[in-house]
């Protein structure tokens, strides 16, 4: 049967718009009745090969198991914490899922994280029946020390790593700073000077706000190095 | 006391040329504005002007359920909130919740229920709040449009937007969209949801006196006036994020020329 | 705060006969897709209301009392007189019914019923004046709730209705600060004579007095009432889904000639 596009292809698209008529396959945010396709949610419509999805603009993050998260202990409970990954549902990291001794000495639980704390975690199990399950037994995860938290959409996560990480990248060559992405939006920045950390987190949300514009790596890059050129400035001027 | 003196009735609802008190035909529609993405904190939110209505609407959600026993197992609860501000109408209305609040709370909810995808979201809650700021007849059905937009805007996936007018009968008359004035010293109301694309009513109320060939005609003029407002709602949504694009994208040309 | 309903508590195959045997044109209590449940009205139970009347809809059963007693007219209204309506879901009707504020399914049972009498005008509100701006007779309206077992608003708008035709008010005057009560007892003067039909969609099909059973399974219901002349006075839909425009009209058509049967019964046991 015909397979024909309605909507144009990288065009903000609206729930209940008709997308295409045929026999496309369907991705994220796309159903169909009858012949029609028709978009979930608000978003881009996105073409590949003949599959239709819609990458939404907006929306908060829905936990998959294996992604690296950044969350908040925001209880103590007998045999874990409970952490906010600003998710639908609050995560549990249990305390065997911690590295460290086990057994009778690791009695009290607030040794090891206390409620505020950032935690660096990845999503262990979820299901429909039961909230996340986290696990910070790995390399780069773990209690958060130090740092600058940002909270950001969930969905603008992707632009924000780039093509091949091009974006995360070039941000972290750019400002100097080390630089953790959640997959639930928080992303860590770590920078040399509270400065350095301040033009990174600027161009952090700079990303969120202009995630589908063409050029954004130029104009980011741009944005960095004139902050940096002001900083130089007003250094020298204070010497 | 405090009291302000009671506006007075028209003495007429329908001049003789065939205009309404605000210069409207009977099937015109009141002028409408509407914006969404307007608060900072709320996941969603949406404002609309209908008339002299001022309403605005907050989506927060999904998220988790507060508390747990409200929950279900295999799909999100969605919960509804209509109230109206004290200010909004002639004389103060206290803040305590009114029963006609809590029906409309009922009825605006059932009228979203059929899009939202809940099943998406099992043990969650969506929380819809609508405030009235400003109310002028009809306010159950702008809030209705204005909710379907701010639940866009939250990023929660739905089969489409809902629209809803009302249609009633002055002098009568079949009328679009009552304003208050209309509706009190009118004959009838008929307010109307509309789902375009399943082509479903989710929701229908009428109170007054009305023939069956009289309801079937207001029936009618109600759902056309959906489909209008149903392709205000989705150019509104376009536009906000269209904006953005250009917006970058003239900046870039800018700076190229420069 | 309005929140989607737990679901009821029935299981999955039992639904699912529910529904398939309404597909079929046939219900689980064998009845028609057109077809009300035996209806049995009473009325006078309560010799200390103005009027009453009790009806019993299939097994869901309903009491309305009627108390009309002396208050003040509202601020926009000084020459008409007052009409409450409130129905209680109380907890013996039904397990899934709790003591307490009333919940918005009573609060919306209470508001349909009350459009019904209000927008026919069924009570002529001025007769209720006895001191224009001061004194007026005030309609009380209370519908009870016993039993539970589907399409409460028909039974109640039924209740509601033969309560009002067996209610008798004794002549009232003002002399100077009271009120006096003159004796003897008329009817309480009627207009109108509205009647809810509620009709379901279960799946695809619509039918008329869903039992409990069917409530429990069904995508949404739409309230029609017609008065006196066959001209509709009030209309509520409810539920989780909708309904096509074609169904909306289906069902007004399909009400006229229901509440006309309604009436006639009412009208007899009220009169007898």
């Amino acid at each position: 049967m015909d397979m024909v596009l309605v909507a144009e292809p990288k065009q903000v698209v609206a729930p209940g718009e008709v997308l295409a008529e045929g026999d496309h396959l369907l991705g994220d945010n796309a159903y169909r009745i009858g012949t029609k396709i028709f978009s979930a949610c608000v978003g881009i419509l996105e073409v590949d090969g003949n599959r239709v999805f819609v990458v939404p603009l907006k929306g908060g993050y829905f936990p998959r198991v294996g992604d690296l998260v950044a969350g908040r202990i925001v209880d103590i409970g007998l045999s874990g914490w409970l952490v906010d990954i600003r998710a639908p549902y609050e995560a549990m990291l249990p305390a065997s899922e911690t590295p460290g001794p086990r057994g009778p000495r690791r009695r009290d639980l607030s040794t090891s994280y206390e409620v505020g704390d950032m935690v660096l975690a990845e999503i262990l199990a979820f299901d429909r029946t039961r909230d996340p399950l986290l696990t910070v037994k790995g390399p780069g995860l773990g209690k958060v020390a130090s740092g600058r938290v940002v909270e950001i959409s969930a969905a603008k996560i992707p632009r924000l790593i780039g093509r091949k990480g091009s974006m995360i990248s070039m941000l972290k060559k750019e400002t100097d700073c080390q630089i953790t992405v959640g997959q639930n939006g928080v992303v860590m920045v770590w920078g040399k000077s509270p400065e350095s950390e301040r033009v990174a987190v600027e161009a952090i949300y700079m990303v969120e706000r202009e995630a589908h514009t063409r050029g954004l790596t130029d104009r980011i890059r741009e944005m960095i190095s004139r902050s940096r050129v002001v900083e130089q400035v007003a250094g020298t001027q204070t010497a | 006391m405090n009291k302000l003196p009671e506006p007075k009735q028209p003495e007429k609802l329908i001049d003789d040329k065939g205009l309404r008190i605000d210069g409207r035909r009977l099937d015109e529609l009141r002028p409408i504005k509407l914006e969404v993405g307007l608060l900072d904190k709320a996941d969603g939110s949406a404002y609309i002007e209908q008339g002299k209505n001022k309403i605005l609407v907050a989506v927060y959600g999904p998220r988790e359920a507060h508390p747990k026993h409200i929950a279900m197992p295999e799909r999100a609860v969605i919960r509804c909130r209509y109230h109206m501000a004290p200010f909004s109408v002639d004389e103060r209305k206290n803040p305590a919740p009114s029963r006609r609040e809590m029906e409309l709370s009922k009825v605006i909810r059932e009228s979203l229920e059929p899009v939202v995808l809940t099943d998406l979201y099992p043990r969650t809650t969506i929380d819809l709040f609508i405030e009235v700021l400003q109310s002028d007849g009809g306010s159950r059905c702008a809030g209705i449009t204005a909710a379907s937009l701010a639940l866009a805007d939250a990023g929660i996936p739905m089969k489409e937007m809902v629209a809803a007018c009302a249609v009633g009968k002055i002098e009568g008359k079949l009328a679009l969209d009552l304003s208050d004035a209309e509706d009190k010293y009118g004959e009838a109301d008929i307010p109307v949801a509309l789902v375009p694309n399943a082509g479903l009513v989710t929701l229908l109320q009428m109170d007054g006196h009305l023939t069956l060939s009289e309801f079937e005609q207001g029936f009618t003029m109600a759902l056309e006036a959906c489909k209008t407002l149903h392709a205000m709602q989705r150019e509104v949504l376009k536009k906000k994020y269209a904006t953005i694009k250009e917006a970058a994208e003239e900046r870039e040309e800018a700076e190229v020329v420069a | 705060m309005s929140a989607t309903p737990q679901l009821p508590p029935v299981a999955k195959l039992e639904q699912k006969t529910v529904i398939d045997l309404v597909a079929k044109g046939k219900r689980i209590d064998e009845r028609g897709p057109e077809s009300y449940r035996p209806i049995q009205i009473q009325v006078g139970l309560i010799e200390k209301a103005n009027g009453s009347a009790q009806v019993h809809l299939g097994k869901s059963k309903v009491l309305a009392g009627i108390k009309v007693q002396i208050g003040t007219p509202f601020p926009d209204t000084p020459d008409e007189g007052v009409l409450t309506v409130n129905a209680e879901l109380v907890p013996l009707a039904s397990p899934s019914f709790e003591a307490g504020p009333p919940s918005e399914a009573a609060i919306e049972l209470s508001r349909v019923v009350d459009r019904g009498i209000r927008e026919s005008k069924a009570l002529d509100m001025k007769s209720l004046v006895l001191q224009k701006g001061k004194t007026v007779q005030v309609v009380y309206v209370d519908i009870y709730v016993l039993d539970h077992d589907g399409n409460l608003i028909d039974a109640a708008s039924m209740a509601a209705l033969a309560a009002l035709v067996n209610s008798k008010v004794s002549k009232m005057e003002v002399k100077g600060d009271e009120v006096i009560n003159k004796g003897g007892h008329h009817q309480l003067p009627l207009n109108n004579y509205p009647v809810a039909v509620t009709f379901a969609k279960v799946d695809r099909t619509i039918i008329v007095d869903p039992s409990l059973e069917e409530e429990q399974v069904m995508n949404a219901r739409l309230t029609v009432t017609i008065d006196k002349n066959g001209d509709i006075c009030a209309m509520q839909k409810g539920g989780l889904y909708g309904f096509t425009p074609d169904e909306v009209r289906k069902a007004v058509h399909m009400a006229v000639g229901k509440a006309a049967e309604n009436r006639a019964r009412i009208m007899a046991a009220a009169k007898g």
